[in-house]
């Protein structure tokens, strides 16, 4: 997973992951990630668009098993966060007590490393979510 | 149009096969469904098989089992639907068999997960979600299940002793089925005891990785009567159905709805002339509690967000209205994913034709169904047996 040749394969998707960058099509229909064909019209022109981070946490889970390649940063928690804008994103959540999470939560994106391979290998960031900074 | 009937059927046991092989338990499963219908050759093979490239390094199932169990030269090929390709297999073996392109067929699932490390094999699993989009963050399939388990519960009122009612029917059956992993009962506390995966889903919750293969022989009725099988040992796939859903769980419009289920439980109907208060059996795919529950729902059992009601009712016992998971379901018996559709329409032909073992057999079985889910609900097959 690590190896040179699976740098391409992480690095096209780097502004949808560092940025939140979706899409929206012809009739306003927002998605995340962006599609080629919009799932809920069909239009087959869609633009990016650039979603705003906030958001609020509609389940959640903590990964105490996780897949090989997580085993280093277990326990995590993951979650369904619904943007404010609508479409709902699959991420973790960081700077959080999980004893703290609950349904509703105001959560804000930030952007953190989310992964590393060997010693040669590539390190991963994306979006991650935290607790809204009062 | 052409009928299918079942005439054949075999299984190996499921659990953690040390000593042997994948190809060593698809060929053993085969050799007994073409021996319990008494034949030496089929027309084609259809292998349903999840993910043997990562388990085994083994790819082009098709070839690999029919020529170790001796079928010769004929066309054989891997059918792939993630958890459900079983189920998947089974139908394309039909869709053969009433076309009129093929005349007796056979259809193998085959898993073999325990030859991986367990995170490795976890790892492999959520290959069946959305690479880029869910296993990028560490998501592992029983998380994904986890967060809709948790958001069920939130939504209908209902709590983790709720759905582990789901897991104790379930080992309640398998206990008296020779041929699952877990043959033995347990209560609501054995559950609630065992430790968190992915909260609020707990071991208990979740079917085990193992090793399985099941098979069944597909043919015409004039030609199972010309092959001379016994009528009794027919059973017709009387309706198919298969749809997907979105493959990634953040873009479904609602997260506790098996819309894939609910239009392949319409086809399956519709095709087999049948509706839900007819069918006196549902193998549902419990790979998860929260998924039989969501199962109900979508097959029209039960009404949206009433499915583990219907458990707590008491319901979903071999002496309920809507029996399910009669041998033990994914877990008890067990779940070698792509293996798990087979065994499932196995164990429909056994008790439509009142051959399951005593105290698991439902009276008078007429017609059964079988639901195999893929993915988190991304591609679900459901498949109506009725008895000849």
């Amino acid at each position: 997973m690590g190896k040179p040749m699976q740098v391409s394969r992480h690095w096209r998707h780097f502004r949808e992951k560092y940025r939140l960058i979706g899409g929206k099509c012809e009739n306003g229909h927002l998605m995340f990630p962006k599609r080629d064909v919009c799932p809920v019209c069909g239009s087959r022109n869609v633009e990016e668009y650039e979603f705003s981070g906030k958001g609020k946490v509609l389940s959640w889970t903590i990964v105490r098993n996780p897949p090989s390649g997580f085993e280093y940063y277990k326990p995590y928690p993951l979650a369904l966060v619904q943007l404010e804008e609508g479409p709902v994103v699959l991420a973790q959540l960081t700077d959080v007590d999980p004893e703290g999470i609950d349904f509703g939560m105001d959560v804000e994106m930030v952007t953190r490393k989310v992964r590393e391979f060997d010693e040669d290998g590539i390190i991963l960031y994306s979006y991650k979510f935290r607790p809204v900074l009062k | 149009m052409r009928k299918a009937v079942i005439i054949g059927a075999g299984m190996v046991p499921v659990g953690e096969h040390w000593r042997l092989s994948l190809r060593d338990i698809a060929v053993e499963a085969l050799l007994n469904a073409m021996d319990d219908a008494g034949i030496d050759r089929v027309d084609s093979l259809y292998v349903g098989n999840m993910i043997s490239g990562s388990f085994v390094e083994q790819e082009n199932l098709g070839a690999l089992i029919a020529d170790w169990a001796g079928l010769g030269n004929i066309p054989a090929v891997k059918i792939e639907a993630a958890c459900a390709s079983g189920g998947a297999a089974v139908q394309e073996g039909t869709k053969a068999v009433l076309s009129g392109l093929e005349d007796v067929v056979a259809v193998v699932g085959v898993e073999k997960m325990t030859d991986a490390w367990p995170s490795d094999a976890t790892r492999y699993l959520a290959y069946a979600a959305d690479a880029d989009w869910e296993l990028f963050h560490g998501a592992s399939f029983v998380a994904l299940n986890a967060l809709i388990m948790r958001y069920y519960m939130k939504s209908y009122g209902y709590t983790e002793e709720d759905l582990a009612l789901f897991a104790v029917n379930a080992h309640a059956n398998g206990a008296r089925n020779p041929y699952a992993m877990f043959k033995r009962p347990i209560k609501v506390e054995t559950v609630m005891k065992s430790p968190y995966i992915a909260d609020p889903l707990k071991l208990f919750d979740a079917s085990p990785v193992c090793d399985g293969a099941a098979a069944v022989i597909i043919t015409t009725p004039e030609k199972a009567q010309e092959l001379g099988v016994s009528k009794e040992k027919w059973v017709e796939v009387a309706g198919v159905g298969r749809a997907i859903d979105t493959i990634n769980l953040a873009n479904r419009d609602d997260l506790l709805t098996l819309k894939a289920a609910r239009i392949a439980a319409d086809r399956a109907y519709r095709m087999a002339g049948v509706t839900v208060k007819e069918i006196d059996f549902f193998e549902v795919h419990d790979a998860f509690t929260v998924m039989a529950a969501l199962s109900l729902e979508a097959l029209g059992v039960a009404e949206k967000g009433k499915g583990a009601e219907l458990a707590r009712e008491g319901q979903i016992a071999i002496d309920g209205d809507y029996p399910i998971q009669t041998m033990g379901g994914l877990k008890s018996r067990g779940h070698p994913v792509g293996a798990t559709g087979v065994y499932q329409t196995v164990e429909a032909v056994l008790q439509l034709r009142g051959e399951a073992p005593e105290g698991i057999q439902v009276p008078d079985a007429e017609i059964g169904l079988t639901q195999n889910i893929g993915g988190t609900g991304s591609n679900i097959t459901v498949n109506v047996f009725r008895r000849v």
